[in-house]
């Protein structure tokens, strides 16, 4: 019996690769299994070679491995494109449509299935992604029952008769298979699952479902890959609530119209990547100094300029913490996983309020877009905090028209917050320096006294759990850092290493800005390594890391820039180099 | 009963006397006591020039943001607050350059807020640029030899993006300025208010004098019919876009608010955040 399977299906893109992908994982999902997916696609609509691979086992996976069990072919391209991915334990599958070759070298056999003759017996060769689910249940020796519920919820609108003739594409597919492997059926067993019901999700869904969770209800944004699905599920969400969506003429609108919202005491905000988040960088600016609270997602992907839209990358770290011009508290969180997804969306807006202060959330293409397996969120841990929120009630009438001090110097640097439509609360809100009533103010003496009460703000974060940690040594030979959706193969290859023998801590940082100095200073200084792992060129987090704790002799940078996610047997190779 | 004096505060501008946008703020006065309400439920957003501080002189609530941006800011906090009157307002360089993208779709999306655009055909507070509104020829700092491009004419734009409400004002003549914004407020749905202020200190092409010389009254024009597009966009071709009055009106078009499916009936800051468990449970189902 396998303990995991390594799954892959591949063809064109466009040609119902994903919902072969998807009709399978889900199937697996509702058995119990944890899964991990990466897809590989193109920035273009048909064509154009495209991969969904998956992990398939029956506790916790956050990372791909590297190599495949099974892979699923509809065309030469995916063999000759996946096949040094398959060892001599794994098996191609591939559609007799186009004749398939195995390639010089590859070790693993092939069996040819009439994936699409069969589909188009069946009415239409449409239904050859069924085939293929079927021919690998066959693999699998899985209850072709446990598709029934997918295919009713996919196919059921179209009626009884296309259900049927869906799921006779599985059992069809499942015979041929069967026949073909004889002695070796169910050779491909997964060990069983528990059969839990949980959450098949990208990390898109779980930031968008935090946001709506958070009281959010009212979104500007601009499409772009890897966020457009923030966007698109809160334009499916938001009208249950009361709440609306407008897709925007451009980022600048998109970021302008939230604060312009906040501003008016609704949680809003924006999502986008990279080169939305450069053309926002005034606007971030203007929520810092007007003290106006903004969520902005950043799904990075690979840069500069249009760069890999459609790849794994995490170089906009420093964008995130330092693009706007001036000085301006801002705070920058960085789920790692599904669960931390959604619930630091929900802390983002919180702070956000709080301090009355930016928020980004940063995200990754494989954190957005991979979908994986979360254990359902716990509604009794949403909380909803306002910070200073000041009810109508409670003021004052104001005499001659004197302003309400919405930017008063207090003890923690946080002013009263009114919101416009409050009687005896009317005060200027300006990107100009200002007065505590909001006044343009050019006095040298308010100059210091705003600055130091906005930079002063950030001490006062509320933010629970800022690092992931997990170390088990209090000396340890290598402490690993990394953010975003690299916690997965860090937790993997930790777990290697120590059953080599090695003493490996681990510290996944969540909370990249203001730094949280006081979580990681003990865990650098307890290390004879630091390795700091990361999707850039630059090792950015390398740097803040440095900047913030020091450890600059011990730091190495492990870094990867293909468009790629780290895979666990290339990481460790990389790491073990690095460190002779 | 609510008076202008109502929407005065105790900030003196900084305007160089004599500049047109004193008479702009006191229209506006005007129109919101005309309008009825109270100055805690106006909002005045403002982008940034000499025209982007009227925000700051207006006793309401007042937003001054970044330069071209004033109107996806009332946007979004007209879409927070729909009880809220939001007027956004601007020079030509704001609204006509680097904010245009912003006016075209703000006319196209017909949200229910004000624009007026304090129109010099000059940058002022940087001291003297050709703006897009400048004419062809017109010799400033940036353009010794006169500018190259053509005037850009803000009417025939909005005219043919959509809009709802377009009207034009003079800001010597607050009688009319005034009744224009009060139309504008009351419009359901965008409303762009182009109003000539002069530049006393840098544009010294189009002064009042030029202005009172060259520009014709609609309200002069016999059988004028504001709600014919036709006519309108007839109408500011043939007179250059000099004329003054509602030029175009439909008060029959929903706006954006009246056509989001979904949008609650109170206003959107009025919400419980929190959802129900029963409401959350309902979500979770779509992954499971």
């Amino acid at each position: 019996m396998l303990q995991q399977l390594s799954w892959k299906v591949g063809g064109q893109q466009g040609e119902g690769i994903e919902s072969t992908g998807e009709i399978f994982s889900t199937a697996m999902n509702r058995l119990g299994y944890f899964l991990y997916g990466y897809r590989h696609f193109s920035s273009r609509i048909k064509g154009g070679h495209t991969n969904n691979k998956i992990c398939v086992r029956p506790t916790q996976v956050r990372t791909i491995p590297d190599d495949l069990d099974i892979l699923v072919a509809f065309d030469q391209e995916t063999i000759e494109v996946n096949y040094k991915e398959l060892t001599s334990k794994s098996i191609i599958l591939a559609d007799s449509k186009f004749s398939p070759i195995v390639p010089e070298g590859c070790l693993a056999p092939m069996y040819i299935v009439p994936f699409t003759e069969i589909a188009a017996e069946l009415g239409t060769s449409l239904m050859k992604n069924m085939v293929a689910i079927g021919a690998t249940s066959a693999l699998l020796n899985l209850d072709q029952a446990v598709f029934q519920g997918v295919v009713d919820e996919i196919f059921g609108k179209k009626g009884r008769e296309v259900v049927e003739k869906n799921m006779q594409a599985i059992q069809q597919g499942f015979n041929q298979m069967a026949e073909q492997l004889g002695d070796r059926l169910g050779e491909w067993e997964l060990v069983p699952a528990d059969g839990k019901h949980r959450l098949f999700m990208i990390g898109n869904d779980a930031i968008a479902m935090g946001a709506l969770s958070a009281g959010v209800r009212f979104m500007a944004a601009y499409p772009i890959t890897p966020a457009s699905e923030i966007m698109e599920y809160m334009i499916k969400k938001l009208p249950l609530f009361g709440g609306a969506v407008i897709q925007t003429e451009d980022e600048i609108a998109a970021a302008t119209m939230a604060i312009g919202s906040n501003y008016g005491g609704v949680r809003a905000f924006t999502a986008s990547a990279g080169p939305g988040l450069s053309l926002m960088m005034e606007a971030i600016g203007l929520s810092g100094m007007t003290e106006q609270p903004l969520v902005i997602v950043d799904t990075q992907r690979g840069g500069p300029s249009t760069g890999l839209p459609t790849k794994q990358e995490q170089s906009d770290l420093m964008q995130m913490i330092y693009g706007t011009h001036g000085e301006i508290p801002k705070v920058v969180i960085a789920p790692s996983t599904g669960e931390e997804a959604f619930f630091d969306t929900i802390q983002a807006f919180n702070i956000a309020e709080e301090l009355q202060c930016p928020v980004i959330i940063l995200s990754d293409l494989q954190l957005s877009l991979g979908k994986q397996t979360v254990e359902p969120f716990d509604y009794s841990k949403i909380e909803i905090r306002r910070g200073k929120l000041v009810q109508n009630e409670e003021i004052p009438v104001a005499e001659d028209k004197s302003y309400f001090k919405r930017f008063e110097v207090t003890e923690d640097g946080i002013s009263p917050r009114v919101l416009p439509g409050t009687e005896h609360a009317i005060h200027h809100v300006t990107g100009v320096e200002h007065d505590e009533t909001g006044k343009p103010s050019e006095s040298a003496t308010n100059r210091i006294a705003q600055m130091d009460k906005r930079l002063g703000k950030l001490k006062h974060i509320n933010f629970n759990e800022p690092v992931y940690v997990n170390a088990p040594y209090e000396e340890a030979d290598i402490l690993f850092v990394g953010f975003n959706s690299t916690r997965g193969v860090l937790e993997e290859l930790q777990q290697t290493l120590i059953d080599q023998g090695m003493k490996v801590n681990h510290a996944h940082i969540r909370l990249i800005h203001p730094f949280p100095v006081e979580q990681v200073l003990p865990l650098v200084a307890g290390a004879k390594k630091v390795m700091v792992v990361e999707n850039n060129a630059t090792g950015q987090l390398a740097n803040i890391l440095k900047m913030n704790v020091g450890g600059h002799g011990k730091v190495i940078n492990v870094t990867k820039y293909d468009g790629t996610p780290f895979l666990p047997l290339q990481l460790e190779k990389q790491v073990k180099e690095l460190l002779n | 009963m609510v008076t202008f004096k109502d929407f005065r505060n105790n900030v003196k501008p900084n305007w160089c006397p004599g500049c047109g946008d004193f008479s702009v703020q006191a229209a506006i006065q005007r129109a919101a006591a005309n309008v009825g309400i109270q100055p805690h439920d106006l909002a005045v957003i403002s982008g940034i020039g000499c025209s982007g501080r009227i925000s700051g002189y207006i006793h309401s609530y007042g937003f001054h943001g970044i330069h071209g941006r004033a109107l996806p800011i009332a946007q979004g906090l007209k879409m927070a607050n729909k009880d809220l009157k939001v007027i956004a307002s601007g020079g030509d360089g704001d609204g006509f350059a680097i904010g245009l993208g912003h006016t075209i779709h703000s006319i196209r999306r017909n949200i229910d807020i004000t624009y007026v655009v304090m129109d010099n055909q000059i940058y002022g507070l940087t001291k003297g640029q050709t703006s897009p509104r400048s004419a062809e020829g017109f010799k400033t700092k940036s353009t010794p030899g006169g500018a190259i491009e053509p005037s850009l004419n803000p009417l025939e734009l909005a005219l043919t993006s959509g809009a709802t409400f377009v009207a034009q004002g003079f800001s010597s003549d607050i009688k009319e300025l005034t009744a224009i914004i009060e139309a504008g407020i009351n419009h359901k749905g965008f409303s762009f208010i182009n109003v000539f202020s002069p530049c006393v200190t840098y544009n010294k092409v189009n002064t009042y004098d030029w202005f009172k010389e060259n520009l014709t009254k609609l309200s002069a024009i016999e059988g004028y019919d504001s709600s014919s597009r036709e006519e309108a966009i007839k109408v500011v071709m043939e007179r250059e876009g000099l004329v003054t009055g509602i030029i175009y009106q439909n008060e029959n078009a929903p706006s954006y608010q009246d056509q989001v499916i979904g949008y609650a009936e109170n206003p959107l800051v009025d919400q419980n955040l929190k959802m129900s468990e029963e409401e959350f449970n309902v979500l979770l189902q779509d992954f499971m």
